[in-house]
């Protein structure tokens, strides 16, 4: 899929509330660009609740029901069933949350909405952290990171959410980043035709939450699938499958990048840098990661 | 507050608007200045651009929309004939 044959609709307007360089706006115009507008989208507390702007306007061109923090999921059963009633079934429901509202808050919800086999496309933008409250620790950060809930950097590993979702057994789920717009645009468009529940996690590099310059977003992105922090991958009938730069790395045909690469950029692993390096903490993170990419080759090779 | 089209009831209901949140373009620090001889059409910062204010044109190049850019500078960091620059506002040319 060529930049070329994407879709010139933008259910996004300009002068929404996003911060400049905003991840969230990045990934939402690439998803609505391939769901098109037929979309009633559901939005839990979080960054992009924010981003619609103020009453009496909003900055997106398709209907939006916000909802209470953990209940995402839940409003979109309910928006589901109300449409499949009225026999509007060529309508898509999208959740769209962030990481708090998926890995801790709004977990219970989606797998309930997950096991019964819901017909809509969860989509989680993870970006570490709960980024609208400002900055507090979430089950996503990484260990060390600095939240201002975690001033020394986190003491715990983060979960793997795909692999949560990979239990309940659901006909489509699948890992993407910003950084790949093509390969987004080519995963959501897959999922549209795809009947039952489908989850997808976009990995969304926040420069305020992060602290890195706010032009770095893509880089961001791109740095972490090629140190191997991130993976892209397609789970479909039981079968998961990586792609990309992440294929590569699984199948050992390119060497990932040192962690190091991604972590010296962002503020919030700054303490693992000055005023000494913490060499024992940053091979503990390197060891973290390569027994993750050992135990998918044991997995999925 | 403002009336539902449907029925005569005063709704809480927000209706889309471009710059719901007023000419972000205020924002700016820095802004983006576009060489089209350089420009080789790849769409990158189309794409990349987080709050779409790059128009992709019928023939696939790009205008800055300097209304609501927030000059966030993704795009002339992507780019990769480094046709778009950042400059900082307020300069005398």
């Amino acid at each position: 899929m060529a930049l070329k044959n994407l879709p010139r609709e933008e259910p996004v307007m300009q002068g929404n509330a996003a911060c400049p360089g905003c991840p969230a706006t990045l990934a939402l115009r690439t998803v609505l660009k391939a769901l098109g507008k037929k979309t009633v989208m559901v939005v839990p507390a979080c960054c992009t609740a924010v981003i619609q702007s103020l009453y009496p306007y909003t900055s997106f061109d398709i209907p939006i029901m916000n909802i209470a923090f953990e209940a995402a999921a839940a409003g979109a059963s309910g928006i589901e069933a109300a449409l499949r009633k009225q026999g509007k079934e060529d309508i898509n429901v999208l959740a769209w949350a962030g990481d708090g509202g998926t890995y801790d808050i709004g977990l219970q919800a989606l797998s309930g909405a997950v096991e019964r086999g819901t017909n809509f496309i969860y989509i989680c933008y993870n970006n570490q952290i709960y980024s609208n409250t400002g900055i507090q620790r979430s089950g996503a950060t990484p260990i060390s990171a600095w939240t201002t809930t975690t001033v020394g950097g986190k003491t715990e590993f983060h979960k793997e959410m795909g692999e949560i979702i990979q239990a309940h057994h659901p006909p489509y789920a699948a890992q993407a980043s910003i950084s790949e717009p093509e390969d987004l645009y080519k995963k959501v468009k897959k999922a549209k035709d795809i009947k039952g529940p489908k989850y997808i996690e976009i990995l969304a590099p926040c420069p305020p939450g992060w602290r890195f310059s706010m032009d770095k977003t893509v880089d961001m992105g791109k740095l972490a699938i090629e140190t191997g922090a991130w993976a892209l991958w397609e789970y479909e009938n039981d079968e998961l499958v990586f792609n990309g730069k992440s294929k590569l790395i699984l199948e050992e045909k390119i060497k990932p990048k040192p962690i190091e690469e991604w972590l010296k950029y962002q503020g919030r692993f700054k303490h693992l840098f000055v005023p000494k390096r913490n060499e024992e903490q940053l091979k503990r993170i390197q060891d973290h990661n390569d027994a993750q990419w050992k135990r998918y080759r044991k997995k999925y090779l | 507050m403002k009336k539902s089209k449907k029925y005569d009831i005063i709704s809480s209901i927000s209706y889309p608007k471009e710059g719901a949140m007023g000419k972000t373009g205020s924002w700016r620090v820095f802004r983006p200045v576009l060489d089209e001889s350089k420009c080789v059409k790849c769409l990158r910062c189309w794409i990349y651009c987080p709050e779409g204010s790059i128009k992709r044109k019928k023939d696939d190049s790009v205008e800055i929309n300097y209304d609501y850019c927030k000059g966030c500078g993704v795009c002339a960091n992507q780019c990769p004939t480094k046709a778009i620059k950042m400059k900082r506002e307020g300069k005398k040319k």
